[in-house]
């Protein structure tokens, strides 16, 4: 075994003894599937002081700098620290926005003083940050977003709303993109980037419901509201790259997050363990040929998934199509999440009718909620069928 | 727990990324459609120069032992061969010869050295496996005699018309043997060409009855070579279909961007654009499944991680050329429908490939049991 590989596997030996300890049991009360759905003050005060923890334990940023709270490691070690989390059922680490696009997006082109600023208190889950890309008429189509800010003296005056915005009622930072000239040729190049504070006059947060009955989303109303000018990131004008560049982190097209573990992973594993309890026809279901047939199509799924995770990483075998499997993990993994959750719901005789609640729902209702809390990443961060665009336009080359 | 598949070995030596590249760039050259085309009604199915490069560069041999005259670099080194030869559509006896020399080896080793040496150096060869229809035929009645001769027919033996040597898979007093036939042996009326699907690809049908083998594989590895020459057939054909199925998708791509209709490029319609990403993803999705089984293939026996591998590996690529081969003769239009355009050579290839060595219903029946009884 090389040094490489040898402090590794004690490292991963050390993360698991410490998650053994120190990752929390059942609080008694629902926690959430993903960041998507922190919906309860209850939830969320659980939520910051576990990643709290988990980063205080020197677990969460590993390969960000030192001085901002990282640890200045290798990402393999990040890594590490994201399997074994799955690996022993740990909550959700919640503030993904700002671990997972914000942060990386800043350690790459925000200046010395935004980094001192931010990053470690997304690391330390003190601020919690939104973003504020879509607006009610314009999801996918996000060059024409229409929310204004206009520079007055040293700010900016804000007017307009945003919507889906994910830990909008909790967040004290978003990611915001606005229109600061409706007048240039290309819609895009009127577009604004700023950092902006959430606990100021003039901003409100309403929370929505979702078809899971949860929260988590919240329409955003700015009513004048105004931002300090030092706020914008980048060239007043030149919103538009940097949101694409935070969207490349969205997708996992680029690296740098802080923790991948953002939902409660659902795995292969789980859906057999579902399955397996169930009976049909007297016998289990499991031993149906039909139902076999289905799962050698998932588990094959789910094993295609992993093998071009790691195919990825050999450029003989990614030279026709460079992006081409980077590009598509959105389009296959969260469509391949969203029929196998299905398929689970659907398969459990009359328990399939029962929601989170009843006593009698399989594992609680698990499935039915999870296949329904899916559609979250299938339409989120730019939707199956934007992804099937991006990847006939970009990968193969297909007019727009 | 149920057994699921967790092994998720993939790699590319430096020898397979170097072949890769010089096969593919081999098959441009030799192989433009135009050549294809060419050969499509001829006897033997391929160009006999380019086959004789082929051997020169000691493809015959890729995947067995240096001690034979191979490579000695192991089975799935010839992966990316075979991904390229099926990139070109280029005909040749290639995988078939390949195949005969993993069956040999494995079940003969040391013993069918002398057999090996002739296949290395560029004799042709084949495996005569069914007797009919039914790939998942456990047994023959093509037998060998206590006198030492072969009696009964098989069927759709690859390549047998150019074949120099034949491996028969006979039955010995309810043993399985391997008889190996020189094509000398046989009678010309011996042999009766089958009209192939897929008109790159050559068969036959093989009266072996009254022909003395030159030599007779028996014993205890005969059955496991078997097993694993079907699996490594399956997985060859699934690189192959891949390398046809990135083609195919090519001429889709050139088709929807540069054909107009209603005043537009066709391939802005996302009821072509979106389905073609789909083939794209098949077509990635069976590349991952190849590369990982050519990863854990090994020349000893297959163990239960390689035979998932290369049952997946043939289900994903069925499919995805399946796929790929219907739709681009749907989405040529009127002219996708004709002799001239070349979805007709992807939709042959995709029929003909989605049979041999068992489709995707034979592999997911048995993938079912291997991933799921325990």
């Amino acid at each position: 075994m090389s040094d490489r590989k040898a402090a590794l596997k004690a490292f991963q030996q050390e993360v698991s003894a410490w998650m053994s300890e120190n990752v929390p049991t059942d609080p008694g009360f629902l926690l959430p599937l993903s960041f998507l759905e922190v919906g309860t003050e209850q939830q969320l005060d659980f939520l910051r002081e576990w990643q709290h923890t988990l980063w205080r334990a020197g677990y969460l940023g590993m390969h960000w700098p030192k001085e901002y709270g990282g640890q200045s490691a290798d990402p393999a070690y990040q890594f590490i620290v994201d399997k074994e989390l799955v690996r022993h059922g740990a909550p959700i680490i919640f503030n993904t926005i700002g671990l997972n696009w914000v942060g990386p997006l800043l350690l790459d082109m925000g200046t010395d003083e935004d980094k001192a600023k931010y990053i470690k208190n997304i690391l330390s889950a003190e601020d919690i940050w939104c973003q504020g890309f879509s607006e009610p008429d314009h999801g996918s189509d996000l060059g024409a977003v229409q929310t204004r800010a206009v520079k007055e003296g040293d700010h900016y005056v804000v007017n307009g709303s945003k919507i889906w915005t994910t830990l909008g009622n909790y967040a004290d930072h978003m990611i915001l993109l606005a229109r600061t000239n409706p007048h240039t040729e290309r819609k895009y190049d009127g577009l604004s980037f700023f950092l902006s504070p959430m606990k100021i006059d003039g901003i409100e947060a309403h929370p929505i419901r979702k078809v899971t009955g949860e929260y988590g989303f919240n329409q955003i109303f700015f009513t004048d509201a105004r931002i300090p000018a030092s706020c914008l990131l980048g060239e007043e004008g030149g919103g538009w790259n940097v949101a694409m560049k935070t969207l490349e982190y969205e997708r996992g097209v680029s690296a740098g997050q802080a923790s991948g573990h953002m939902m409660v992973a659902t795995q292969i594993e789980d859906l057999l363990d579902a399955l397996s309890q169930i009976e049909h026809d007297g016998a289990p279901l499991l031993s149906d040929p039909v139902v076999r047939d289905d799962m050698v199509g998932f588990i094959m799924e789910s094993k295609a998934l992993s093998l071009g995770g790691r195919r990825m990483a050999i450029p003989a075998l990614n030279s026709d199509y460079p992006m081409g499997l980077a590009l598509s993990v959105k389009y296959r993994g969260t469509e391949y999440g969203r029929r196998m959750k299905q398929y689970a719901a659907s398969q459990q005789g009359a328990l399939g009718g029962l929601y989170v609640g009843d006593d009698s729902a399989l594992r609680g209702g698990f499935w039915q909620r999870a296949y329904f809390s899916n559609f979250g990443a299938t339409i989120g961060g730019g939707t199956t069928q934007v992804q099937a665009n991006i990847i006939a336009e970009h990968v193969l080359g297909l007019p727009k | 727990m149920v057994s699921v598949a967790n092994n998720m070995s993939i790699s590319l030596t430096e020898e397979q990324a170097m072949l890769l590249d010089v096969a593919r760039g081999f098959v441009r050259n030799k192989s433009p459609i135009e050549a294809v085309r060419a050969q499509l009604e001829s006897p033997s199915g391929f160009d006999q120069p380019v086959w004789q490069e082929m051997v020169d560069m000691g493809w015959a041999g890729l995947a067995l032992p240096d001690a034979v005259g191979g490579a000695g670099m192991g089975v799935g080194s010839a992966i990316p061969v075979f991904e390229s030869l099926g990139h070109g559509l280029l005909g040749t006896p290639l995988i078939s010869t390949t195949l005969a020399g993993q069956l040999l080896w494995r079940a003969g080793g040391e013993s069918a050295a002398g057999w090996l040496t002739r296949i290395s150096a560029g004799e042709v060869a084949t495996v005569a496996l069914l007797d009919g229809a039914d790939w998942g035929a456990a047994h023959t009645g093509v037998t060998l005699s206590d006198a030492g001769l072969l009696q009964g027919r098989k069927q759709f033996v690859a390549d047998a018309g150019v074949a120099d040597l034949l491996i028969v898979v006979a039955s010995e007093a309810g043993e399985p043997v391997l008889a190996v036939v020189e094509r000398s042996a046989l009678p010309d009326a011996a042999l009766h060409e089958n009209v192939v699907i897929d008109l790159t690809k050559r068969s036959a049908s093989v009266d072996f009855s009254g022909v003395a083998p030159a030599t007779v594989i028996r014993g205890a590895n005969v059955a496991q070579a078997l097993a694993d020459y079907r699996l490594l057939g399956a997985l060859f054909i699934a690189a192959e279909s891949t390398g046809a199925a990135a083609r195919c998708l090519d001429s889709i791509v050139d088709y929807l961007k540069t054909r107009k209709q209603f005043g537009k490029l066709i391939g802005s319609y996302q009821a072509l654009k979106h389905p073609t990403v789909d083939i794209y993803i098949g077509m990635e999705n069976a590349r991952s499944f190849v590369y990982h089984a050519a990863t854990i293939v090994s020349d000893e026996a297959l163990d239960h991680d390689a035979e998932i591998a290369c049952r997946m590996a043939k289900v994903a690529a069925d499919d995805a050329m399946v796929f790929a081969g219907d739709r681009a003769v749907q989405f040529h239009g009127g002219f996708g429908f004709t002799w001239e355009c070349d979805s007709t050579l992807f939709i042959r290839r995709a029929q003909w490939a989605s049979q041999v060595f068992g489709g995707a219903v034979h592999h997911r029946k048995r993938l079912a049991s291997l991933l799921l009884d325990y």
